[in-house]
């Protein structure tokens, strides 16, 4: 793998960062509703004296273009503004809420991964038998249902009928003062219903996707080798099969890694999990443009960095990759 | 597999000890809120979601319990003078901020003139044009007018006492970043602020008064959404549910053991449901119409149909629990014939059609109602549409725009009518781009006179009287039809006492409550 391939696609991904800045900022422009005026309706009402004080802080009385060539040159070192609603930096903002946000995408995708290639290599083992079909039919519920649906059945599942999981939020906060592991596990007690929801509908992909390239493999010659050698099922599954139709996985994990991050917005609004889609949900509603700015951005610098990561590392799995660029 | 059996055993088990354990603090109260406070100062920002933890941590000079009377707090007596101008305060001498430094005059006059040069409700604070500090425990408030609503806005919610030494330091107090990380002499000292998470408060170990706060800590908690904040009521997560207003929450948290609810504690705030007129628009510039509107929505089955009997009905501009409300006047009880002949009278005799908006929030209270303005109207020729916004930005850019008919909307009285009524109805108010400013760009000379006497009479009777006769007039006047009082009511679990159910409710210290034994 050449470093001149790398940089090339470090430059592809900041040309990508910087296009997405423009695009959202314009975007967001457009939605009608002043801040300034969503601000004064916060503090009660308000003078106009006030509403152009609170314009002339943000830099709202500037031309659009303007305001955009400022973001882009403060986003460039590094600042990402200050929060209109909590005169907040919003840096200071994300960095409370990526914790949770990664651990949610992070549990979902793993969660999704294993047990969706389990389920896919069950079901190619018989692509004709019981196991297959549920699979078929499973991956299709899963894959057509939209998440905050999936999110409200299971709090309503788990709220009344069956009250084993908490169904909002990440921690008991009358358990803020006990010991860290009474915490960790207070919080993966919270973590179980969002990162199932999450998981769904990637779960249901990952196994359907296992499944067609696992029979595909178990086609090929050097499989029927192997079972002629007299490798026992598990060995040929797991060690022969698997390994080698793992690359179509590799690759839609990494692809994935942004519609998780759209995923969990749904999810985080519907189990008031505290991560940043829904500082980004609750931002867009009081038009706090530095902080939807901020959270997209980031979101954007995720994925960029997640299929730079995927991309390299496929070519890692694959050896007959390694000399192209 | 059977890995995976044993795996899900250690979770459930885990799971089950969660549920047993013990609460952190043996005084902890957990208030849910469906708010989100943009930071804690209550000197530059109003609001229910700014108040309650900001009147924990900041005390103030004055306090109220249920009967409007002002109540000793950080001032241990006052005298008003008898021209009225001159208002003297007598602090208490034991008062410590929660860094250490002692409460003095000087802090009491600094905290004056920040709120009157930041906060919203510039009618607070207008007439005050000193504070003098003739020694470090008397504040003497020199005013340029007689001014009875100071009393008022001396509350704990209005007027919290800021250290100088802190917020004095030149940098714009709307945005000081100890906005965030307030110091008060209030009975609880912040000891943590997630924005859009929580509040976690401390008991505060030298608050001035002997014996108080009697709870070690209380925790607000954020949670958006409503019936999420319902299942941590039920199951014990949160244990107080302030400014709740949904039928169907209240009836539901009314049938859970070990809940009490209560509708006390909301005279203070005022809230009332409303449809606004744009008075100006050429189709109801014509008081007929607005009178014919008037006649033939009921607001009787608004509040016992759409919200189940939940709500009070409001029959003018001064909440009716206030002492200032007017019991006689014109309540517009439902009249069909008169409605259709007045809207003859003015020339519409063939209907109309109007276009109606709401703010996007509790559906019972406003996008219901307005649905149901569209099939009552109907009934005298009124073809209604009913224009949704998607949020409140685009809301509040068309009503404080004056692009509007008729409007749901709910405002706060905010205690004295100075304060929260006045400004929907003073001539010199009517600012286009303000939201909650005279938006129905109503304006009538004698409604203006009579406010502006009421705001310096100071012997109660009287200002009642002139109150009386404004509301008689904009009761003719229709600028409005009131609908109800918002139906707040406070979910608590039962066991904590003095559950606060004064004028002001939870924006008050909490310095009394405790659990029982």
């Amino acid at each position: 793998m050449s470093n001149s391939y790398i940089l090339k696609r470090v430059a592809y991904g900041l040309i990508l960062m910087l296009c997405v800045v423009v695009l959202n900022f314009l975007l967001i422009r457009l939605a009608p509703g002043d801040p300034a005026v969503v601000i004064a309706g916060e503090m009660g009402g308000a003078t106009e004296e006030m509403l152009e004080q609170i314009r002339e802080e943000y830099g709202l009385n500037k031309p659009i273009l303007t305001q955009l060539a400022i973001y882009i040159g403060n986003v460039a070192t590094g600042d990402l503004g200050e929060s209109f609603f909590f005169n907040k930096p919003v840096a200071e903002l994300i960095s409370q809420r990526i914790g949770p946000t990664i651990l949610l995408v992070i549990v979902a995708q793993i969660l999704s991964i294993f047990l969706g290639v389990f389920l896919g290599v069950l079901a190619a083992r018989k692509p004709n038998g019981v196991m297959s079909a549920f699979v078929s039919v499973f991956a299709t519920i899963g894959y057509a249902v939209p998440v905050f649906w999936t999110g409200i059945m299971l709090i309503i599942l788990f709220a009344s009928v069956l009250p084993i999981f908490p169904v909002e939020g990440m921690q008991s906060v009358r358990l803020r003062d006990a010991p860290w592991y009474v915490q960790t596990i207070d919080v993966a007690h919270h973590l179980v219903l969002p990162a199932f929801t999450l998981a769904v509908i990637y779960l249901a992909q990952y196994a359907r996707l296992s499944r067609a390239s696992m029979l595909e493999v178990l086609g090929s010659d050097y499989i029927r080798t192997a079972r002629a050698k007299g490798a026992s099922e598990r060995t040929v599954l797991f060690h022969h099969a698997l390994r080698n139709a793992a690359l179509p996985i590799l690759t839609v994990a990494g692809l994935q890694f942004g519609n998780l991050i759209s995923g969990a917005l749904l999810v985080e609004t519907v189990f008031n999990w505290p991560g940043m889609g829904r500082l980004a949900f609750d931002s867009i509603l009081r038009r706090d443009y530095p902080t939807i700015m901020g959270v997209l951005f980031f979101a954007s610098a995720m994925v960029v960095v997640a299929n730079l990561l995927t991309d390299l590392s496929y070519r890692l799995a694959d050896p007959r990759l390694r000399g192209r660029t | 597999m059977k890995q995976l059996t044993r795996l899900m055993g250690a979770v459930a088990i885990a799971a089950s000890a969660m549920s047993a354990a013990p609460v952190a603090a043996e005084g902890t109260l957990v208030i849910a809120s469906t708010q989100t406070p943009r930071h804690l100062n209550g000197a530059v920002q109003s609001g229910t979601a700014t108040a309650v933890p900001s009147t924990q941590i900041f005390a103030s000079l004055l306090r109220y319990d249920s009967g409007w009377d002002p109540q000793p707090y950080l001032a241990k007596s006052w005298e008003t003078s008898a021209d009225g101008l001159t208002v003297t305060f007598n602090l208490v001498d034991n008062a410590t901020f929660h860094d250490g430094k002692p409460v003095t005059s000087e802090d009491v006059a600094f905290s004056i003139m920040t709120i009157k040069q930041n906060h919203p409700f510039q009618s607070m604070f207008a007439p005050v044009e000193a504070v003098e500090t003739p020694d470090a425990h008397t504040a003497v408030f020199k005013l340029s007018k007689p001014h009875p609503a100071l009393m008022l806005a001396l509350s704990p919610a209005l007027a919290p006492i800021l250290p100088k030494h802190v917020y004095g330091d030149g940098q714009d107090p709307k945005s000081h970043p100890a906005n965030s990380a307030p110091v008060g002499s209030g009975p609880f000292i912040l000891s943590e602020f997630t924005p859009g998470e929580a509040v976690v408060m401390k008991k505060n170990p030298n608050f001035f008064l002997e014996g108080r706060p009697k709870l070690d800590e209380i925790i607000v908690r954020i949670v958006k959404d409503p019936s999420a904040l319902l299942i941590a009521m039920e199951n014990g997560d949160a244990d107080m549910y302030p400014f709740m207003a949904g039928s169907q929450e209240i009836k539901r948290l009314e049938k859970v053991d070990g809940l009490s609810i209560t509708a006390e504690g909301y005279a203070g705030v005022g809230p009332i449901n409303w449809l606004a007129f744009n008075t100006q628009s050429d189709k109801l510039k014509d008081v007929r119409v607005r009178q014919a509107i008037a006649y033939a929505v009921d607001r009787n089955f608004i509040t016992k149909a759409l919200h189940r009997g939940v709500s009070q009905p409001q029959r003018g501009p001064i909440i009716e629990s206030s002492p200032f409300f007017d019991a006689g006047i014109e309540p517009y009880d439902v009249d069909l014939d008169k409605a259709k002949a007045l809207m003859a009278e003015a020339g519409f005799a063939d209907g109309m059609s109007l276009t109606i908006d709401y703010i996007p929030g509790p559906k019972e209270q406003q996008q219901s109602v307005a649905e149901y303005m569209k099939s009552q109207l109907k009934k005298i020729g009124i073809e209604i549409e009913v224009r949704a916004a998607p949020d409140f930005p685009t809301w509040a850019g068309r009503v404080g725009g004056h692009d509007f008919e008729l409007s749901m909307d709910v405002v706060f009285n905010w205690g004295d009518p100075v304060i929260g009524v006045h400004r929907t109805y003073l001539c010199d108010n009517i600012r286009k781009g303000v939201i909650w400013s005279n938006t129905q760009q109503y304006c009538n000379p004698k409604v203006d006179e009579l406010l502006n006497a009421a705001a310096v009479e100071l012997d109660q009777d009287k200002r009642a009287a002139l109150y009386g006769e404004f509301q008689q007039i904009v009761g003719q006047d229709v600028p409005i039809y009131f609908i109800n009082a918002l139906p707040y009511h406070t979910a608590y679990k039962s066991g904590l006492q003095n559950v606060p159910t004064g004028i002001w409710g939870t924006m008050h210290p909490m310095d009394n409550v405790s659990w029982s034994q």
